[in-house]
């Protein structure tokens, strides 16, 4: 084993890149679950993207439009769930599952010509001098956009729920929905749009994987990144930057795992592997471990209309 | 303008109707698929239905195949509609699957190349109890720290998918099989090779135990106690609260029984048509199961039915897939819809739609 040929540095950097699909798909997730809904497609939602995004990157030649096609692939897919739970007041918890199957099977079926093929290269965008900071230049300034701007999505939506009418009215759907009704908030359609934001999120979280992560399509890819970004949100509280904080920490997690993998540890590579799988347990367990008032992290900080569906009787 | 009018119950005729509507819909859905994909979409869904079953050609190897694919279905479905009934979401019966597997068949490789009439039902008894450790995971953690087992149980799924890839590259791997991956196959080793009971039927043990769950289940909801706190946890949880319904017992039971019946599937897989333990062993019947307990309306004697439906559209892929090139992947998007539509369609069971203009509808 050689643990000296793993760099702290390279390590560093690689983590922020392994956060950003999970940190994009439980942003999104976040809003959602803020407007008292719970998806839980974002699996099937992020692979659909990823295939959207990676089709229409090698058909047109242009990342960009891959991503904006694979956020399209998202929420249009989200559209099916927001119809069902919201329209036709389905179970929340089947109908995302339904969403999961449905995606994962549509995925592989538009990716049947796509297998083994590169997508268009992505440069790391040019940031000049700052990327020549000792330490801190690779780690933090020798990136893509994606990266960038999901970090700037993170702080947007902390400060749109925090200081904005938006993100009030969003929470006061995902709080009370009567209450929201009776001062004649649209419930559904705030709902929608928070569906389909989250949908969109979810699909270029699977584009960033398939278009500069991996950068491959392979069938069934996201290989439960889809659930994680579900953790994060329990994780995180439902807060904007502590769902950065459990993105970075799985990155983290995912990045050491596959490093200690090349390094040669003596543990095997399957159980090196499943680590970030059962740190994502442990960590639920200790945010939904009751605490001393009997109430858990997770159950006072949950959205008090969370999974429960809207029917506004006249 | 439409409406809905919440029923004060659930209607019994649409219950009935809904999983037909829903495989109707599907059809036509899938129809519309197949063409995209430019096959005949008559051609397409006859081959999937129908030619399985009564085309002269194929009928032979397939019936016998509809049990073989029915029976693991049916019995993770029973189990998983027990706690779906009562609002706990086992998701992870593919997990539970595999380490059912694995416990039953490194049990039966543990006394290899013994013969004894035992060895079979011991390695029953460590499917049923890996399948049952497993799921009790996600139950302790939620009993003891309200740990979310939706995330929990799915999470697991990864984790013993790389138990499995370890095994079968490692601890089971067949000492004589010139370093390929995968264990002894069972098929090679009488006293654990769960083996046709009738010749060409596809019936073997599993088959028996799917039906002896779904009776058990049947049981269980129309004449037990545990199967009335199932019921009322999940229609009324405040009055099953003050009905002295434990919810950690209630819990557990769900979990527990899920996952045994999940683990033994798994072994009568490993020990019959799969015959060893591979890395690529699970196919996804976990997943499956969870549309055929929906479809089967939660209720054993449907998800009977549905398993078997379900295992046609598994074989009927695959001859479609054979025959007219029809990706496997669209059977897979094609089981999804059907998930879809059945979630669509049950609008109308639990409530009315009204045509007319807003208000005009009190008299």
């Amino acid at each position: 084993m050689d643990l000296s040929a793993i760099s702290p540095t390279l390590l560093l950097a690689s983590l922020m890149v392994a956060a950003t699909p999970i940190l994009l798909a439980a942003l999104g997730e976040l809003i959602v679950e803020k407007s008292g809904v719970l998806n839980l497609g974002v699996e099937g939602m992020m692979i659909t993207g990823a295939i959207c995004g990676f089709a229409i990157a090698v058909e047109t030649g242009s990342p960009v439009v891959g991503f904006i096609a694979a956020a399209a692939g998202g929420a249009v897919l989200s559209l099916i769930f927001g119809f069902l739970t919201q329209y036709l007041l389905s179970n929340q918890v089947a109908t995302g599952l339904a969403l999961t199957l449905f995606g994962l099977g549509l995925s592989s079926l538009m990716g049947q010509s796509y297998v083994g093929i590169r997508p268009p290269a992505i440069e790391k965008l040019n940031l000049g001098p700052l990327a020549d900071i000792p330490l801190l230049g690779p780690v933090l300034f020798n990136h893509d956009l994606m990266v960038y701007l999901t970090l700037a999505l993170c702080v947007g939506i902390w400060a749109t729920l925090k200081f904005t009418r938006a993100g009030l009215i969003l929470r006061a759907v995902g709080e009370n929905h009567d209450a929201a009704h009776a001062l004649g908030y649209k419930v559904v359609k705030v709902r929608l749009l928070a569906i389909m934001f989250g949908g969109a999120c979810a699909g270029l979280g699977g584009a960033y994987l398939s278009l500069i992560r991996v950068p491959q399509w392979t069938e069934g890819m996201t290989a439960g990144a889809g659930w994680i970004a579900l953790a994060i949100v329990v994780f995180a509280s439902w807060r904007p930057l502590r769902v950065l904080l459990g993105a970075y920490l799985f990155g983290g997690v995912t990045v050491l795992q596959l490093n200690l993998q090349a390094a040669g540890l003596a543990i095997p590579v399957e159980y090196l592997s499943m680590s970030p799988y059962l740190i994502t347990i442990v960590v639920l367990v200790i945010m939904s471990a009751p605490r001393k008032g009997g109430k858990s992290r997770a159950s006072l900080a949950a959205p008090a209309c969370l999974g429960r569906a809207f029917h506004a009787s006249q | 303008m439409i409406t809905l009018e919440k029923r004060p119950e659930p209607s019994k005729l649409w219950t009935a109707i809904t999983p037909i509507l829903a495989v109707v819909a599907t059809m036509i859905a899938g129809g519309i698929m197949f063409a995209v994909l430019g096959k005949d979409p008559l051609v397409a869904i006859r081959t999937i239905f129908w030619d399985p079953l009564f085309n002269e050609q194929f009928a032979g190897f397939s019936r016998p195949q509809l049990l073989v694919k029915a029976a693991p279905l049916i019995l993770i479905a029973t189990g998983l509609a027990m706690g779906f009934r009562a609002g706990v979401w086992n998701i992870g019966a593919e997990g539970q699957y595999i380490m059912g597997a694995i416990c039953g068949a490194a049990v039966g490789l543990a006394f290899y190349p013994t013969e004894s009439f035992l060895i079979f039902p011991l390695m029953i008894a460590a499917g049923a109890l890996g399948g049952f450790l497993w799921a009790m995971i996600p139950g302790v953690l939620k009993v003891k720290f309200h740990t979310n087992e939706i995330l929990v149980s799915l999470l697991l799924v990864y984790v013993a998918e790389f138990i499995l890839a370890s095994m079968a590259l490692g601890a089971l791997r067949n000492p004589e099989g010139n370093g390929f991956p995968g264990s002894r196959n069972l098929k090679e080793y009488p006293s654990a090779f769960n083996a046709e009971l009738l010749p060409n039927t596809g019936l073997h043990w599993g088959v028996v135990a799917a039906i002896i769950a779904v009776i058990f289940a049947y049981v269980l909801f129309s004449k037990h106690m545990m199967g009335f706190h199932i019921r009322l946890a999940g229609q009324a949880p405040k009055a099953a609260r003050f009905g002295g319904v434990e919810p950690a017992r209630l819990i557990l039971f769900c979990l527990g029984t899920s996952g045994a019946l999940a683990g033994l599937a798994g072994l009568f897989e490993v020990s019959g048509p799969a015959g060893q333990i591979s890395i690529d062993f699970n196919v996804g019947y976990g997943f499956t199961a969870i549309i055929v307990a929906f479809l089967g309306r939660l209720n054993p004697f449907g998800i009977l039915l549905a398993g078997l439906l379900m295992a046609l559209t598994y074989i009927g892929g695959e001859l479609a897939s054979f025959m007219l090139g029809v990706p496997t992947a669209a059977i897979q998007a094609f089981q999804g819809m059907l998930l879809f539509f059945l979630l669509a369609v049950d609008v109308l069971t639990n409530y009315r739609i009204k045509f007319g203009t807003k208000g005009g509808g009190s008299i």
